[in-house]
């Protein structure tokens, strides 16, 4: 199981994060300041993955991308596989880049709302949802127009609403 | 898109994250990014900003429906990316809070804003800040119609809300309203949350609504549906318990992606009992196949590799249910060898898909081909340049070398016998080699040589497989190669790790005594406390204890040599302090053990110890003791004992110390001292530390003074368990015929609540209490059969009963209620309380005492019992008897008493007890149970089936049956109350509905209803 995801930029700064299981505020800080202190002591061109039971607990497994100013960044415990996830982050990568073409840190900041969209149609509680970003924007897309028309008319959704409390 | 406009205007392409995608097919998918860095350097921040505030009004235009984000926003962003200092950052933070805290509670703020505004809030979140503030208005967004605010409503819950926050309960009802929405996308994101909000408790509320989902018609919809489910299954196994077929059937969805979506469940099942699915080994194999023949349709190829993380989930599957079963594995052998002879070993995923392909050999019982593949997949891995695949081949190696000697009995081949790390240069450009002498599955492999490199991840995995590796040929090179690398690394955690593995290594296959105690200064010496205490004991036993040959000259040579190490290491400076403690032991118990060193010398060296860790209360103990052991051996073995003056000192300052342990040690050796030889020897013998001692629990050598009181007229000791707790207890036993386990926690539900017997029983549990000779009433017999002094200890619980009565009723009533209960028998545990007796007369059995007793029963208050409890029912029969049998334990006295309470209540009681539960039962199950027949028998041919994947392409009659099927059974569900009430009668129908109302109202029952809901879903 997919325990969290993280994105954080090369200063420290967590661009977007999603934990799998719940943590408080104050954990959340924690573990995304010591996933980013690992991550910087990690010298270039070495593997993508880390052991990091120190601080998810046993079995837990780390794997993360560097691009341009962005650390990617999953963990997960042992019944998922290693490269497989290194891909999901592709995939993740390749879906924001059709998303927002020629994604950078500035869309992932600025389209907060839209990045969660994005990730909840990839994994979902925890578990690899879609691997196929053309279906995923797809879904994506469908959502932002339904959400764009349920916001021009808010007509229709009452009646629908009176229709269900009966 | 405006905004990638804006970007290119600008120049700021520096920050593009990706850009380029290549092939897969040219680079491989992992080197598919080429990253564009920096084209033009700017580093002038003004500039910067300007840009930065031309791209926020461009974006704050929102011309790009949906997802625009207003100027606020992007302001917020702005400034705390610029801010220069976390208190700066956190003013700006704080000021937002303000803001939004006013603003929230503004009327009618337009949606769009109301969006932005937890937006903000959830982005303020994830920067570590409290918004707790707003969590309620979340929770408002959740009830909007709009979808727009409605999945940010749920975003943000899902973010703010832990699955026991209080607000959950205002969420629960909008949830089940949403999973039954006619718009799937509402559907999927109460989905979405009803994955991270739902807690056990609340679970059944929704759980029928999400089984619905499962027969949605949009596959979207049934994948989160079943990983909804899934969710619930990791939270709380037994809610789910009654689904597992429909996990089974949906492995047969038409689509491709609910299948796979349902491999997870599937997994998690499976690892939990691996026996109820090898039905399944085939459809998993014949999936897995036809995966791989390119049967799916192209939309799930990922990389030109068809459902790659279909096939990862079914292997890590296969390698579970295959697991040592052989005919199990055979079947998988031909699908693994088109693996390993299909995949791609030029792009990430298909190297991930190898991967798995070994990891499911090592596990399943694998041919000698399939080993072979392996090995050259494991071979390639580790001379790959890239350092992932080096990670995934150590992995790999170190799990077929777990294996590997198994196989190599079975077919009389080589072993890998010796792995020597024959080369080594120090520091952190290490360089570990592997001769691989006789590797018989690695024919391409005879010299591996592996470079460390500053990569810890791979070196932390090698130093796994080595561990793994080690024998006794090569221990000593391998641990003193990881004690190197402990003490260069900084991370606690691993180097506990480390160290743990070590001692591990070191005890299994130590050489000899002298290496393990010098391998074990080293371990103490730089990991220090981080050592388990229970290894600093072991050593100190094993040290007492020698190597377990009968050798005592290699015991005391052992001995020693350990003596000599550790004066020599003791006078280096800030030891860790459970080092000490062992120092300090054995220095007490072998230091002058063997006459090298003077008693002054080592309780110098103790006094040091003792002064230079002087915080240190356990290290001051330990050493206080050793001195003492010390000087008892001088004082025993009739040396004159001159107490160094700095020792005196010591003894002094610790007469007075705050600790009480450390006072005692020292006046325990003040007065030592002045003990004669005999005294002392008997007090402290020498190297008597193994020796047992044997301890009287029974206290037996007390015996003779016992019986002196009692002949001169006290009363015997009757243990707490039998002067209180006699009635609770002992109710359990006689209740319970076929549960054995005695005190242990009940798992089972409780049954139904049956409205009338519970009032029934706690009034009979009320009613005795006004009468004091209740708990005398069971010694009655016994005081009337034996002396004087159990008549007086009848009495003490009289008295005793007084206290009780005093603190009221909760504490009798607690009593009882915890025996009425355990439900199975509350037919007789109302009994129990409507007289008492029984219960704690049948207790008789676990106190034997009483059993003798048991012939003095009157025959008369035998009839009486029988008449009171006669007759309902056959199947009571036995404890009809037993309870017929204890009934004349009851007083004389007491008869009157006792009798009119009794005789209203057993009888209407057990009929009570027998009418509902049979009514209720029976009726309940039979209509479903021949639904689920029908299911079943529609289900099944879809189950079997082996060409599953046939079923994907072209939508077959069978599938769409079974779909009609399962939407019908919603309708028909509906149409089985009307016919089951006609079958059952009001009382159920009542019942029923009753149910179903509670569960409509979002309130979880106190149970779960098995009859109504096990039978319905199947």
């Amino acid at each position: 199981m997919i325990k969290a995801v993280m994105m954080i930029n090369t200063q420290g700064k967590p661009r977007l994060s999603k934990f799998y299981d719940f943590m408080t505020v104050e954990k959340q800080q924690e573990l995304i300041r010591g996933v980013f202190s690992e991550l910087c002591s990690r010298p270039e061109n070495v593997s993508n993955f880390l052991e990091i039971d120190s601080l998810f607990g046993p079995d837990s497994r780390l794997v993360y991308k560097h691009y341009a100013t962005l650390y990617f960044v999953l963990v997960f415990d042992a019944s998922e596989n290693e490269l497989a996830m290194l891909d999901l982050i592709q995939v993740l990568v390749e879906t924001l880049d059709k998303c927002f073409s020629n994604v950078c840190e500035l869309d992932i900041v600025f389209n907060y709302s839209k990045m969660h969209t994005v990730l909840d149609e990839i994994v979902f509680g925890g578990q690899v949802l879609e691997t196929n970003s053309t279906e995923v924007m797809k879904a994506v897309e469908e959502i932002s127009k339904l959400e764009a028309a349920s916001n021009a008319i808010s007509l229709v959704p009452k009646s629908v609403s009176g229709w269900r409390g009966r | 898109m405006p905004s990638q406009a804006v970007l290119e205007e600008l120049n700021l392409k520096e920050l593009i994250i990706g850009s380029e995608l290549s092939s897969p097919n040219a680079h491989g998918g992992n080197v598919a990014w080429s990253l564009i860095r920096r084209r033009k350097p700017n580093n002038n921040p003004n500039r910067k900003m300007e840009q930065l505030k031309t791209i926020g009004r461009e974006l704050a235009m929102g011309s790009q429906g949906g997802f625009g984000q207003s100027k606020e926003f992007l302001d917020l962003v702005k400034s705390i990316g610029e801010s220069r200092s976390k208190a700066e950052e956190d003013r700006i933070v704080l000021t937002e809070i303000d803001t939004l805290k006013r603003k929230l509670l503004e009327p009618d703020i337009p949606k769009r804003k109301l969006k932005e505004h937890i937006i903000r809030l959830v982005y303020i979140e994830m920067l570590g800040h409290d918004a707790s503030f707003g969590y309620i208005h979340a929770v408002k967004m959740t009830h909007d119609d709009s979808l727009l605010l409605k999945r940010t409503g749920y975003l943000a819950v899902t973010l703010f809300l832990d699955e026991d926050h209080d607000l959950i309960i205002l969420i629960v009802n909008t949830i089940q309203k949403d999973l039954r929405s006619d718009n799937y996308l509402v559907v999927c994101a109460a989905l979405n949350a009803v994955c991270r909000l739902i807690n056990e408790e609340t679970i059944p509320a929704v759980l029928p609504q999400v089984v619905d989902l499962l027969s949605h018609g949009k596959e979207a919809v049934r994948k989160k549906a079943i990983m909804a489910l899934h969710r619930f299954h990791r939270k709380s196994p037994s809610s789910v318990s009654h689904l597992v077929s429909n996990f089974r059937r949906k492995l047969c969805d038409n689509d491709p992606g609910v299948m796979g979506a349902t491999l997870c469940p599937l997994f998690d099942l499976i690892s939990e009992d691996v026996n109820s699915y090898k039905d399944l080994v085939s459809s998993f194999v014949s999936i897995l196949k036809q995966v791989t023949e390119r049967r799916l349709p192209k939309s799930y190829d990922y990389h030109q590799m068809p459902a790659p993380f279909i096939q990862i989930k079914l292997l890590k599957i296969m390698a579970l249910l295959s697991s040592g079963d052989k005919s199990a594995s055979e079947m998988m052998y031909m699908v693994l060898g088109d693996l390993f002879r299909k995949c791609d070993s030029s792009t990430n995923i298909g190297n991930a898909i190898l991967y798995e392909c070994i990891r499911c050999i090592s596990c399943i019982v694998p041919s000698p081909q399939l080993l072979e593949s392996a090995a050259d997949a494991i071979s390639k891995f580790l001379k790959s340049d890239s350092h992932n695949l080096k990670y995934m081949g150590i992995d790999g190696l170190g799990r077929l070398i777990k294996i590997s000697s198994d196989i190599a009995e079975q077919h009389q081949l080589a072993v890998i016998d010796c792995l020597e790390v024959s080369s080594y240069k120090g520091n952190f450009f290490e360089v570990v080699c592997f001769h691989v002498s006789t590797l018989f599955f690695f024919p391409g492999l005879m010299f591996l040589t592996f470079q460390q490199d500053p990569d810890d991840t791979l070196k932390r995995k090698t130093f796994e497989l080595l561990y793994k590796m080690t024998k006794s040929s090569n221990v000593e090179v391998i641990v003193d190669r990881m004690i190197d690398y402990m003490i260069s690394i900084n991370d606690n955690h691993y180097k506990t790790e480390i160290a743990s593995r070590c001692v591990e290594l070191a005890e299994q296959f130590a050489p000899s005594n002298q290496w393990f105690i010098q391998i074990m200064n080293k371990v103490f010496e730089h990991a220090g406390d981080l050592v388990n205490i229970k290894v600093a004991h072991n050593l100190m036993r094993l040290i007492a204890e020698g190597f377990g040959e009968d050798d005592d000259d290699a015991d005391n040579k052992l001995r020693l040599s350990a003596v000599e190490s550790y004066l020599q290491i003791i006078s280096e400076p800030k030891l860790p302090s459970l080092f000490l403690q062992v120092i300090s032991w054995v220095l007490g118990e072998y230091g002058t053990a063997d006459g090298k060193y003077s008693a002054s010398y080592i309780s110098g060296k103790l006094c040091d110890v003792a002064d230079a860790y002087s915080s240190d209360e356990t290290v001051k103990g330990y050493a206080v003791s050793a001195l003492m052991k010390i000087y008892a051996f001088e004082i025993a073995s009739g040396r004159k004992v001159d107490v160094l003056p700095e020792c005196q000192t010591l003894i002094e300052e610790l007469l007075a110390s705050h600790s009480t342990d450390l006072q005692q040690r020292a006046y325990e050796l003040q007065a030592l001292l002045a003990l004669d030889a005999r005294a002392v020897e008997s007090i402290l013998p020498l190297d008597a530390s193994c020796e047992d001692i044997e301890v009287d629990k029974d206290l037996s050598f007390l015996n003779g003074y016992i019986q002196q009181a009692i002949e001169s007229g006290a009363q015997p000791y009757i243990s707490e368990r039998e002067r209180s707790g006699m009635f609770e207890t002992t109710d359990y036993h006689s209740q319970d015929h076929h549960e054995v386990t005695s005190h242990a926690l009940r798992f089972e539900a409780y049954e139904l609540p049956k409205p009338s017997v519970p009032s029934q029983a706690s009034t009979t549990a009320l009613v005795p209490v006004p009468e004091p000779s209740y708990y005398s009433e069971p010694h009655q017999p016994i005081s009337t059969s034996s002396s004087v002094s159990e008549r007086e200890s009848s009495e003490i619980k009289l008295r005793l009963d007084g206290v009780k009565q005093k603190w009221g009723r909760p504490s009798y009533q607690s009593s009882t209620s915890a025996s009425s209960s355990t439900p199975p028998q509350a037919a007789n545990g109302t009994s129990t309380h409507s007289d008492g007796g029984v219960a704690s007369s049948s207790s008789s059995r676990p106190r034997s005492s009483y059993e003798p007793k048991k012939p003095e029963i009157n025959p008369e208050k035998q009839r009486l019992a029988a008449s009171l409890f006669g007759g309902s029912s056959t199947s009571r029969s036995d404890r009809k008897s037993s309870s017929g049998g204890h009934k004349p334990a009851k007083g004389t006295a007491n008869r009157a008493a006792t009798v009119p309470k009794e005789n209203p209540t057993p009888v209407p009681d057990l009929l009570d007890f027998d009418e509902p539960t049979a009514t209720s039962g029976v009726a309940a199950t039979d209509p479903f149970k021949e639904l689920e027949g029908l299911m079943e028998s529609s289900s099944q041919d879809g189950g079997g089936s082996t060409d599953v994947m046939g079923l994907y392409g072209a939508p077959v009659k069978t599938t769409t049956s079974v779909d009609s099927l399962l939407s019908e059974l919603s309708d028909s569900s509906r149409g089985t109350y009307h016919q089951s009430q006609t079958t059952k009668g009001p009382n159920s129908k009542e019942a029923l509905e009753k149910d179903a109302l509670v569960r409509q109202m979002g309130v979880n029952p106190t149970s779960q209803n098995p009859t109504l809901f096990k039978d319905l879903l199947g």
